[in-house]
């Protein structure tokens, strides 16, 4: 299997007046062409912050990542995002079927994107949701949207990040399916990261634990679940109840010591990742002033 | 039709009343409704068929009073809200420039009308000068706002989709800052109105403004108040459009926002 | 600091090009004086009593027309804000009212009122009262349900309901209004001023300034003048808000 993503002893350190903030450190791992791969890793661990360092909005200080062979300096060529929050991601004025074609205009006509968008509709089940508007669909419909925008894209490499955190848990099993679904028959690389470990296992080929802040990979586990999954008998089977139990072991959930540092750690990540997100919006302004 | 008819119905038994109490009262300061009408009727809607009953006054003094009114209205929207895109989009550009817009709104623009008159002249481009400096502020400061607070999140969506610039400014901050620029673009209008009276005033011959000065010195009292009027449904009317075309323009909001009062947003803050 | 450094190297830069524009010769410099001219003439007037008076009459014209807006459109504004019915009824009057440009009616007001000071207070409490009367009609609107609840549930009357909860909390939209209607009262007094004359002020000042000597640097540090009012009244409202009403920052303290 060739490395469609390299990424190879990333480090990232913050820098603000008052002091530096190290959110990942020593990352090493690579994702296969036409792998699932879930990062799941305690909240406020530096995840957001690798998300970011692969899609070229952040800068890593050390280290590098290549995607299909190609170093990523500024947002690469054929990478889409699902983010978390829809509800922001989406564009408010515009309809479903144009907030699919939205990332197409620069490349397609108008025939092709209007074709490659109600393909990608088709595929998530909105192929009659097309003329509504964003806000007229349910939370999960609405990632949904997302989901079929980034497919349309066709993108070499789809990230997604805490993809299904903010719909609820019916929703979020048809959602996780889809992503399935999609995979099994499009072939798309993914990259899904999550703080949910179950979702992890249910999902992914392979599983990568991250530490705490700051981030490195603790362990590279390959998930032996068949390739069609199910709700309920998957997550019933011996491996899946025994993998579920390494990650969480690996994570130290539900021991109180553990559980105390990481809230500790993640109030401080919390802080580090609005001054990163300030610095960020303050980047952008001055980025599309200047060119 | 009802709920016409109930909306207008105070207002008619107010001009009703004030018809009553005018004609009782006789007083040449206060015509009657009807007096006013008549004249209006006189003064504007007495021409020939042949120009659709207009006289030459609507030709004249209406037409022009209203070309330069949405004239210096839309050329001050052109530029408030592409000097109002690049600045809100670029944080260097508005420290530079914020101090300087602050000041230079808070010049009542009617103080410049005499460094306008000297400079250009008694006439149109006066007047458009008048009624830009004065109205490009609402729109500049509102479409800052607006395009500052472009979401975080779109801005990174757009960026990874890779999307072009035009894209980026037309397709996504406009249509985030739309709801402000509209704000402003409203204030602007009533205020275009105000501006193009005043401009009007100063001593020329020629719009609406000048035609009140020149009831005012023969005493022609229903005249006066024809004017009057007459601007005052014309502020109506040119509302009422604008308005039409934001819930067009605006419809994809959720929740219609447009009952909200206008609110200015200050630059710097 | 760095953005405060700018902004000063904006306005300095501003006054640079207006200068070396003003020196090229590319505009007499009777037509736009130089601003190190404007700004010395600004000095000796700052000394000048007759111009100290003229800003003191509109300064306090100013004050006049907003506490006089303030007394009418705030009760108006709470009377059509909680009563529904006398809004509905008046909503048509109030919209035909509303578009008419109070400068229009500055040569009415004229032979009506003569050039006393009264003309341009009329004239200017009549445009300042719609932004409040607007602001506090909203207000009550955007008004906590939860909030009268919990009042009557308390046995709180009508009135006092009104004086108690609603009044408090429509203030910091209030105060927005009262800040727009500051802005537009100073506007409207220059503009009969400027026109009128006679009541003294500093559109007056400006338009004499003009018209008898063709003195240009006065008329511009006469502008001058008028902006640093307009700013002060802009910025001192805008803090008052900040400091009174904080607690509402997220909501009605935006504008």
């Amino acid at each position: 299997m060739t490395a469609m993503l390299d990424v190879a002893g990333l480090g990232h350190t913050y820098q603000a007046k008052d002091g530096a903030h190290r959110a990942i450190d020593g990352l090493t791992f690579t994702v296969g062409a036409g792998e699932l791969v879930c990062v799941v890793g305690p909240s406020g661990c530096g995840k957001s912050t690798l998300l970011r360092t692969i899609c070229g909005l952040v800068k890593p200080t050390e280290g590098g990542i290549s995607l299909h062979g190609n170093k990523i300096d500024g947002v690469p060529e054929d990478l889409a995002v699902v983010f978390q929050d829809y509800s922001r991601s989406l564009f408010p004025w515009l309809s479903v079927q144009r907030n699919v074609e939205f990332p197409l205009r620069r490349s397609l006509g108008r025939k092709q994107r209007r074709a490659r968008a109600a393909e990608a509709l088709e595929l998530v089940g909105l192929a009659k949701a097309v003329g509504k508007y964003p806000w007229q669909l349910s939370g999960g419909m609405q990632q949904r949207v997302s989901i079929a925008r980034a497919l349309a894209y066709q993108p070499a490499l789809l990230l997604m990040d805490e993809p299904f955190a903010s719909v609820d848990a019916q929703t979020r099993f048809e959602l996780e399916d889809l992503l399935l679904k999609v995979k099994r028959e499009q072939n798309t690389t993914v990259l899904v990261v999550t703080h949910d470990i179950d979702e992890s296992v249910y999902l992914g080929d392979r599983v990568l634990v991250l530490s705490n802040s700051p981030a490195s990979v603790v362990a590279d586990l390959r998930v032996d679940l068949p390739g069609v999954r199910d709700q309920i008998t998957t997550r019933e089977s011996d491996a899946f109840v025994t993998l579920r139990g390494e990650v969480a072991r690996l994570l130290n959930v539900g021991r109180p010591t553990a559980q105390r540092k990481v809230a500790a750690e993640a109030a401080v990540a919390a802080k580090w990742a609005e001054a990163e997100r300030a610095a960020l919006r303050e980047a952008h302004a001055e980025d599309h002033a200047t060119n | 039709m009802t709920k016409f008819f109930k909306r207008w119905i105070v207002f008619a038994g107010l001009v009703v009343v004030w018809q009553i109490a005018t004609v009782l009262a006789d007083d040449p300061f206060f015509p009657p409704p009807t007096e006013i009408a008549e004249a209006a009727r006189e003064l504007w809607l007495s021409g020939p068929p042949d120009q659709l009953f207009l006289t030459d006054i609507v030709f004249e003094h209406l037409i022009p009073s209203v070309s330069r009114l949405m004239g210096g209205w839309a050329i001050a929207a052109a530029i408030g809200i592409s000097l109002g895109v690049a600045l809100g989009r670029s944080r260097t550009a508005l420290e530079f420039a914020g101090p300087l817009l602050t000041f230079m709104r808070s010049i009542p623009p009617p103080a410049l009308v005499p460094v306008f008159l000297l400079l250009f002249n008694v006439g149109t481009s006066m007047q458009l000068a008048t009624i830009v400096f004065g109205v490009l502020w609402p729109i500049l400061l509102n479409t800052i706002d607006g395009a500052r607070s472009v979401d975080t999140l779109k801005y990174e969506t757009s960026a990874v989709f890779r999307v072009p610039k035009w894209q980026w400014v037309l397709g996504v901050v406009l249509p985030s800052a739309a709801p402000k620029i509209f704000a402003g673009l409203r204030v602007s209008l009533s205020l275009s109105l105000v501006l193009m009276v005043v401009s009007e005033l100063v001593g020329t011959d020629n719009g609406i403004g000048s035609q009140l000065l020149v009831a005012q010195r023969e005493f022609d009292f229903p005249n006066m108040w024809a004017g009057i009027v007459l601007l005052g449904v014309i502020g109506y009317a040119l509302n009422t459009v604008l308005l039409a075309v934001e819930h067009r323009v605006l419809g994809w909001q959720p929740k219609q926002e447009h009952s909200k009062p206008v609110q200015l947003a200050t630059a710097g803050d | 600091m760095r953005a405060l450094t700018r902004g000063v190297l904006g306005v300095v830069g501003f006054l640079l090009v207006w200068e070396l524009f003003g020196r090229s010769g590319l505009v007499s410099a009777e037509y736009l004086p130089p601003p190190s001219v404007v700004l010395g003439e600004l000095g000796k007037l700052l000394g000048d009593q007759l111009f100290l008076r003229d800003v003191l009459a509109t300064v306090l014209a100013l004050l006049i027309t907003v506490g006089v807006s303030v007394g009418i459109a705030v009760p108006l504004g709470l009377i059509l804000g909680s009563v529904p019915a006398v809004r509905y009824a008046t909503r048509a009057v109030v919209e035909f009212l509303r578009p008419i440009p109070s400068v229009a009616m500055i040569p009415l007001a004229i032979v009506f009122l003569g050039i006393g000071p009264e003309t341009k207070i009329v004239l200017a409490v009549y445009a300042a009262i719609w932004p409040i009367l607007f602001n506090t009609i909203y207000a009550l609107d955007e008004l906590d349900p939860l909030l009268v609840e919990t009042a009557k549930v308390f046995g709180t009357g009508r009135v006092r309901v009104l004086f108690s909860v609603a009044l408090p909390s429509a203030l910091p939209f209030v105060l927005t209004g009262i800040r727009l209607a500051a802005t537009t009262s100073l506007v409207v007094l220059v503009s009969v001023e400027l026109l009128a004359g006679g009541s003294g002020g500093l559109g007056q000042f400006i338009m004499l300034a003009r018209s008898g000597a063709g003195r240009m640097d006065l008329v511009l540090a006469g502008t001058v003048v008028a902006g640093v009012i307009g700013y002060l009244v802009n910025e001192g409202l805008e803090r008052a808000q900040r400091r009174w009403v904080g607690w509402n920052a997220a909501t009605g303290g935006r504008a």
